[in-house]
């Protein structure tokens, strides 16, 4: 998705990463947080995305990868964290648990989310709410045309 | 009763605070001048109701503590907003209420219709709440804020009339003149906290009078004391400020220049009069000085014509010969002058305000003459106070001076008593000099096209009360000799009297059974100088001056002996040339303008060049992230 | 079922991949979406220790960082949308208002 000119394949082919993700999540026995990996991420927020790009109708990128400092630096920015990450995994492989553990299964499900949600978060829970209203009503007044 | 000391301080703070608010919006701008005189005379209540009960008492325990608050606390040193009420400062509260409440009513008056009426009562307020402070402080360093607060309000009225520019000349003088002096009473102070670890009285004195006569730390405190009193008392070389002073308002000159803040120098050395004695140096310091200050001052103000001038100069004379009292032991004399001094002074001073006031502010007394008969009430006082002045029995100047002269006699030497004597001869001169180019002889104005006319009741009430004074108040100290009781010297008694013992134990006593005829010699001498002067200016019709026959003698009076000019060109303007041409253009402008600068420039150059950095585009921004991310992570990763 | 580190090195190139987007597109859209595509990553992350050491705090986490990622969807596209109308531009090389 990165390398592409236009940003409507970039939309769809994050998408299609989302949907791999949420494989992901599954074969983690995280049933939940997959199909809300699905629903919102997938669904919700691409589609905002694709809606605004639309609605903007951008002209291509023009880009180069080459002869930038800043391309050549960030390349090998990018390179050295990921063997330096690949590198501690590797060097912890020992320490790191092998096999899902045994309550992976129950806790994955609906049922032991919502109710750890419900009991000993409900307030963070309220308080993402809260948030949601504050971003939706942000939204709305960013994009208006012009306050009255 | 003692519950009272601090709404003392508190009235007059109110009316300063009154006036200074909501002054600019009164309709009728006399209500200023009430809301201040009602303050001051407030406080002189409640200073009676004060005194009445410290009658009452004891003479041991008239001393009254009051504490309000701590002010500074640090380590060992304890210093507190809290008043010390005892038989000095007593006087002195009376005497600043009592005179300054005078003064603000005959100011109702005198003030009348000047643009600045309320702003005028507003520091004349806060004057009274500097001095309350200066006097009933129980340390120095609450003194010491009196003293500034005094020297800021005197400023003040100086320059009160800021439209001219010798007026702001004469406030700025006086208010240099005086720093001098401030920094030898905050180096006293520096020396005092060194040696004593406090700077309460109580502790001071306590500490002090145990150690042995002639201390080097005691010795250089006294002498910074002294410095202190030079300038804020007028003595020599601070005193040239002082006649300057008389660009303010007349009640001003009344009640800060003559009566009270001048005398603020001999209450500081009443009050540390332990510490003066046991530095016999000091004392002798103090006592030439003093004699000095007086001769010379007596000798410029005979052939003034200012008749302010005249006054000022007498002042200065006067504080001499308190200053007198004090160099030679007699510190109860020394207060005893000041009371009697802030009568008359201010009585005169108050007098020359009406006569400038009816002559339509002309101060010149070659222009005057003759105003006897426009002038009744004014003259009758004036002439009171002269005589007072002048130490002619039974008003109180003689009392008060006859005792200075007396203790100067026994306890200094007999140089100082002639010498002192020679003074009061001159004082007599031209006191009378002034009283007779004033109120005598032939009209030397427009009588027909403005005459003068008596001033109004608010005016002449005070002028009245203070010539009543001036009469009775000599009475307090009458001498043994001549079958008083001295009731002055025993009231501060348990004051002084410490510190006089001290001082008499370095002293040799002279004169048993000289006192009568010294009296009988100094009354004679006062005399011949009322005749002198009677002599040579009652019938003067005509201006052609006589005076200038006396040559050098009159050249240098009239001319101040050139201290001004001489302290012009050996102080002023070197300290100029050192400001201007090598301080300010070298060491301001090329130096320190210049490390300022550099360092500014300096910065500014490479914060240019690191600028830069800032791209404004976001991206960049994100590739330093992951390097630094990079750059921290393998960090860690190898250490 | 693969193990662990097999999980978090996805996540790694993942969010790598991200990073590098964030760095060298233009459209600010795009960024937008690689900024989503680095929070998956670490939400995978997340997801995976949870399920591995059975602690259910993690998926929880995970639940708000999608929370908080809708709410920061819906402000970050209206931002962008008010800078097109105001820059006729979503190029972010134009916008260098930081420059100092």
């Amino acid at each position: 998705m990165v390398t592409r000119k236009s940003a409507v394949p970039s939309a769809l082919m994050l998408i299609v990463t989302f949907c791999f993700l949420a494989a992901l999540y599954l074969t983690l026995n995280a049933q939940f947080l997959a199909v809300v990996q699905v629903a919102v991420y997938a669904g919700a927020i691409m589609v905002l995305v694709v809606f605004v790009i639309m609605l903007l109708n951008i002209r291509n990128e023009q880009y180069t990868i080459t002869g930038n400092w800043k391309t050549v630096v960030g390349i090998l920015g990018v390179l050295g964290i990921l063997a330096q990450i690949i590198s501690v995994f590797i060097a912890a492989t020992d320490t790191l648990p092998k096999h899902l553990s045994e309550s992976a299964v129950q806790l994955g499900t609906v049922e032991s989310v919502g109710t750890k949600l419900y009991t000993s978060y409900a307030f963070p829970f309220e308080m993402a709410s809260i948030i949601l209203i504050a971003a939706a009503v942000g939204a709305i007044v960013l994009a208006k045309k012009k306050l009255t | 009763m003692s519950q009272l000391i601090p709404y003392i301080v508190a009235a007059p703070l109110v009316g300063f605070l009154i006036n200074g608010f909501f002054g600019g919006k009164y309709k009728n701008k006399a209500i200023a001048g009430w809301v201040a005189s009602m303050a001051v005379t407030a406080s002189f209540v409640m200073a009676i109701a004060v005194f009445s009960e410290m009658l009452s008492m004891p003479a041991e325990s008239r001393a009254i503590h009051y504490k309000l608050f701590d002010w500074l606390s640090v380590g060992k040193v304890n210093v507190g907003i809290s008043y010390l009420i005892d038989q000095l400062s007593i006087i002195f509260i009376l005497v600043i209420t009592g005179v300054g409440a005078l003064i603000h009513l005959y100011s109702t008056g005198y003030m009348k219709g000047d643009p600045g009426y309320t702003r005028f009562f507003t520091y004349l307020n806060l004057f009274i709440v500097m001095m309350l402070q200066l006097v009933m402080a129980d340390n120095y360093l609450l003194t010491f804020l009196g003293w500034e607060g005094v020297g800021l309000c005197s400023y003040l009225l100086i320059g009160f009339w800021f439209e001219e520019n010798k007026n702001n000349d004469a406030a700025k003088k006086a208010f240099i003149v005086n720093r001098i002096g401030d920094f030898g009473f905050l180096v006293a102070m520096g020396v005092m906290l060194v040696t004593f670890g406090s700077l309460n009285f109580s502790d001071v004195f306590g500490a002090a009078s145990g150690m042995g006569s002639g201390n080097t730390s005691i010795v250089i405190i006294t002498m910074m004391l002294f410095l202190g009193c030079t300038g804020k008392s007028a003595q020599i070389p601070l005193y040239v400020w002082l006649p300057d002073a008389m660009a303010g308002p007349t009640p001003v000159s009344a009640l800060i220049h003559a009566a009270t803040m001048v005398t603020s120098g001999i209450y500081l050395v009443a009050r540390s009069n332990i510490l003066f004695a046991l530095s016999p140096a000091t004392l002798t310091v103090i006592s030439i000085v003093a004699i000095c200050t007086a001769l010379l001052a007596a000798i410029i103000a005979l052939f003034q014509n200012d008749i302010k001038k005249v006054l000022a100069y007498s002042t200065v004379s006067q504080l001499g010969y308190m200053f007198l009292g004090l160099g030679v032991g007699a510190f109860g004399a020394g207060v005893f002058h000041v009371m009697t001094h802030a009568f008359f002074k201010a009585c005169l001073f108050l007098g020359s305000g009406a006569v400038i006031h009816a002559m339509h502010h002309e101060q010149d007394m070659q222009k005057m003459g003759g105003l006897k008969k426009y002038l009744p009430i004014t003259f009758a006082t004036f002439l009171i106070a002269t005589l007072a002045i002048a130490g002619i029995p039974p008003f109180a100047g003689f009392f008060s001076k006859d005792e200075i002269l007396w203790k100067a006699f026994s306890q200094g030497s007999t140089l100082l008593w002639v010498l002192g004597a020679f003074g009061a001869l001159m004082t007599a001169f031209y006191m009378f000099r002034a009283v007779y180019l004033t109120f005598y002889g032939k009209e030397r104005f427009d009588a027909a096209h403005h005459p003068p006319h008596e001033v109004v009741p608010a005016m002449w009430i005070p002028l009245v009360a203070l010539a009543a004074l001036s009469v009775l108040g000599g009475f307090l100290g009458v001498p043994k000799i001549l079958g008083g009781g001295e009731t002055i010297s025993q009231w501060l008694e348990p004051i002084v009297g410490k510190g006089e013992e001290i001082a008499a134990q370095s002293q040799i006593m002279q004169g048993e059974g000289m006192e009568i005829p010294l009296v009988i010699i100094s009354v004679v001498v006062a005399l011949v100088g009322i005749l002198m002067a009677t002599r040579y200016y009652k019938k003067r019709t005509t201006l052609a001056s006589q005076e200038q026959k006396l040559g050098t003698l009159y050249s240098l009076s009239a001319n101040k002996f050139y201290v001004d000019e001489i302290y012009d060109k050996t102080i002023v303007q070197p300290t100029y040339f050192l400001s201007n041409s090598i301080l300010y253009k070298i060491v301001d402008v090329k130096i320190i303008d210049g490390i300022i600068n550099g360092s500014a420039a300096g910065i500014g150059q490479i914060s240019g060049m690191i600028r830069k950095i800032q791209t404004g585009i976001v991206q960049n921004y994100a590739v330093m992230i992951v390097v630094g991310i990079l750059v921290l992570v393998s960090y860690v990763l190898i250490f | 079922m693969s193990s662990l580190s097999n999980y978090l090195i996805v996540s790694a190139i993942l969010f790598m991949i991200g990073a590098s987007g964030v760095m060298f597109r233009k459209n600010v859209i795009v960024i937008f979406m690689c900024v989503e595509l680095m929070l998956n990553a670490v939400n995978l992350t997340l997801i995976a220790f949870s399920q591995f050491m059975g602690d259910q705090s993690g998926q929880i986490l995970v639940f708000f960082v999608m929370t908080v990622a809708a709410a920061e969807a819906a402000v970050g596209l209206a931002i962008v949308i008010s800078v097109y109308r105001n820059k006729e531009t979503v190029e972010i090389d134009k916008l260098n208002l930081l420059k100092g």
